[in-house]
């Protein structure tokens, strides 16, 4: 699990199935369903634990590292 | 634009994502495992070989951008023991199901596993036959419900890593999805060994094995994996009555044997290497 | 003057010396009656030749893995009989969908279940055609004796390779354990093909099922053309795809590759058949006692042609429809109680009359029969 501060949390909502994994294991609890898609409720308070992404059968939510200049 | 983290865009079929399993099936997550396990190691991709049999896990090998072969039902190690032996120089990786690996294919698992032929074995164990809409497998547990088994399954469930013991594979593991970190690492070292490697990945069927026996949806079998099960280095610290009616997960073999493909080609050398 | 290799051995090991001379590297298997020498014969001689055998855990598997040898590139074999083949049919299936080239003996024995397992039959013909469920295309080469069975095994071996599919050698227990003498071919005398593969440049666009072609190219596991082979219909890169048009233009292209080539496929000999009043269709170890038996009828003045098939499947429709213009009889001998027969009245039934020579029980047909038979019908 990534405890880098240079990444940030990204979703796929295409490829959301909506099982609720992933609200469910959040530590912080910033991860909610709306009609059935994830959604992240308050970005800023991720602590980028990874555990959403270690745990998504769909490859539907994951840390992207950010490139400098972006 | 991206759409997945680099571990899938480098290690999947981008274009045949998303995958066909059903909300909450945590096939996906083995299959994020043994992607990121092969990264770790550094693979060739064009030397890494996945093959499968049929069922819900045996769809993993398409999405997978490698050597990829999905077989009939049951037979994913025949088929993968002539891939190696064929070329040694690949590294072969197995993708099975409870079914296929344990009921129709588990000739083929005992003998693989007694010829310690050097393919790395990752078994989804979902307990029930999902592609075919839930009838009892040969880990569906004693009494619970499958569409076979409407009055309660009277068979009694194999334990898919004494089995692969007994059978002489020389790496066994067990993990869960719950426990996605350890199942990768336990998949890692199972690649690294030479030899015949069974990892049983616990994994939930919300859609037909949830439903049938009242377990709850995704999280709550996520949840459930993680009361269930206990760490072998745990149980070990622990009284007995604290360790009765889990499921131990943990490294159950480790151990380094001659390989059957290392072996054949002493006799192939003995022949071709003269000066 | 070079000295002829001339040998004397059985048709099972003349099975092996084929295979080898066309290249195999690769055999799987499991000890069955009447094929067993064919896999001891492979275990003894492949290491020397830097191949590989296995023997596996049942039928199955030998197919299996025999299929597995063939996609890492090697020309890979297994060999049964009537029980073993009946257990492999599931894979044969996948080898033809797939398109992965190989060559499966069968021994043939007397069936139906385990049945007479050390006498000869020819009971599986339609098996062959057959044995495994949808709509496949079929080659079926059988050998009337032991260096017909190292030419037709090499001939296997081509055609595997050449069309991209299981070919099936289909020998009898009369040819699998009789003992011949018999003079091997230089190799400079042995046409081989190796399969299509495609080039490195082609690598970022290799489709293994290529449609526009007849046979596509076929890469080997590990070359770098990280392609997916499924059973399920798929499309061109071999992904599933579930759909009629898709399914439709590789089950013509799968079934096309044999039909369309069946003048280079269809292989048989004739005798006595430029002037005749009844024609015997026969294969494999019985053309010998039909052969035995014309011979003894041409010397008493009877006109008896004879159409000893090679190519068993696909049917030498074309061939028998001309024959059968030209006869008023046609007798087909085979030792199985009407496999062959049911397709060779089919087509040239509307032309002459066909009648069947059919025997199994574990016996050889007779000279003797074969002489009764035409004192009968003619």
């Amino acid at each position: 699990m990534s405890k880098k501060k240079n990444v940030s949390l990204k979703t796929n909502q295409a490829w959301c199935k909506g099982c609720g994994i992933c609200v469910a294991f959040c530590p912080v609890k910033i991860l909610e369903l709306k009609k059935d898609k994830i959604h992240i409720t308050d970005k800023e308070k991720c602590i980028k634990c990874g555990l959403c992404e270690l745990r998504c059968p769909d490859f539907a939510i994951y840390l992207e590292e950010e490139e400098n200049g972006q | 634009m991206a759409v997945a983290s680099k571990l899938i865009e480098n290690n999947f079929r981008m274009n045949r994502l998303p995958h066909i399993w059903c909300p909450g099936c945590g096939h996906g997550i083995i299959m994020r495992g043994i992607a990121e396990a092969i990264e770790n190691l550094g693979y060739d991709k064009e030397k890494v070989c996945i093959i499968s049999g049929i069922g819900c896990s045996s769809r993993a090998p398409g999405y997978m951008d490698f050597n990829t072969l999905h077989t009939t039902h049951g037979r994913a190690l025949a088929f993968a023991t002539g891939v190696k032996l064929a070329n040694p120089d690949l590294k072969v990786i197995v993708v099975s199901g409870d079914g296929d690996a344990t009921a129709i294919g588990g000739n083929h698992l005992i003998h693989a596993a007694r010829r310690n032929i050097d393919i790395t074995t990752i078994i989804f164990n979902n307990n029930i036959y999902g592609m075919t809409g839930g009838q009892y497998s040969p880990t569906t547990p004693h009494g619970d419900l499958g569409t076979t088994a409407p009055y309660g399954n009277v068979d009694n469930v194999f334990d898919i890593c004494r089995l692969a013991e007994g059978a002489g594979a020389t790496y066994v593991a067990r993990g869960t999805v719950y426990h996605a970190k350890q199942l990768e690492k336990n998949i890692e070292n199972a690649l690294k060994n030479k030899g015949f490697s069974v990892v049983e990945g616990i994994s939930i069927c919300p859609t037909y094995y949830g439903r049938k026996n009242r377990k709850g949806n995704a999280p709550e079998m996520m949840m459930n994996l993680k009361d269930t099960t206990l760490d072998k280095k745990v149980a070990a610290k622990l009284p007995q009555e604290k360790v009765e009616g889990k499921l131990i997960i943990g490294e159950f073999v480790n151990k380094s044997q001659p390989e059957f493909c290392e072996e054949y080609h002493k006799i192939v050398d003995k022949f071709t290497k003269e000066d | 003057m070079v000295s002829k290799n001339v040998k004397l051995m059985q048709g099972n090991e003349a099975c092996v010396e084929g295979a080898l001379a066309a290249g195999m590297k690769f055999f799987a298997g499991y000890p069955i009656t009447p094929s067993t020498e064919i896999a001891e014969l492979s275990a003894q001689k492949l290491p020397r030749v830097g191949g590989k055998f296995i023997q596996m855990e049942d039928e199955i598997a030998g197919m299996a893995a025999t299929i597995g040898g063939s996609l890492a590139g090697l020309k890979s074999m297994t060999a049964t009989s009537g029980p073993g083949f009946s257990l492999k049919q599931e894979n044969i299936g996948y080898a033809m969908l797939t398109e992965i080239p190989c060559v499966i003996v069968n021994v043939q024995r007397g069936g139906p279940s385990t049945g007479l397992p050390t006498a000869p039959s020819q009971s599986d013909v339609m098996q062959a055609k057959w044995g495994t469920h949808g709509d496949h295309p079929v080659i079926a080469l059988t050998p009337s004796s032991v260096r017909e069975t190292y030419d037709l095994t090499i001939q296997a071996f081509n055609f595997a390779e050449k069309y991209r599919t299981p070919v099936f050698l289909m020998m009898d227990e009369i040819i699998g354990h009789m003992r011949e003498k018999i003079e091997i071919p230089d190799s400079s005398e042995i046409e081989i093909f190796d399969r299509v593969t495609p080039e490195e440049s082609e690598k970022e666009t290799y489709k293994a099922y290529d449609n526009s072609l007849e046979v596509p190219k076929m890469a080997a596991f590990g070359k770098g053309f990280r392609f997916h082979v499924t059973g399920l219909m798929h499309d061109e890169f071999g992904f599933p795809k579930n759909d009629t048009t898709v399914t439709e233009i590789l089950m013509d292209r799968i079934m096309g590759k044999i039909e369309n080539n069946l003048d280079d496929i269809i292989l048989y000999d004739e005798y006595y058949t430029e002037d005749m009043d009844l024609l015997i269709l026969s294969y494999g170890g019985t053309v010998r006692s039909v052969l035995s038996a014309v011979r003894e009828a041409q010397r008493n003045g009877k006109k008896v042609g004879v159409f000893k098939a090679k190519t068993l499947w696909p049917f030498p429709e074309k061939r028998i429809v001309e024959l059968s213009k030209t006869v008023d009889k046609i007798v087909v001998a085979e030792m199985n109680l009407g496999q062959y027969f049911y397709e060779v009245d089919r087509v040239a039934g509307k032309n002459c009359e066909v009648s069947l020579l059919g025997k199994a029980n574990g016996e050889p047909i007779t000279p003797t029969e074969v002489l009764n038979k035409i004192e009968e019908v003619l």
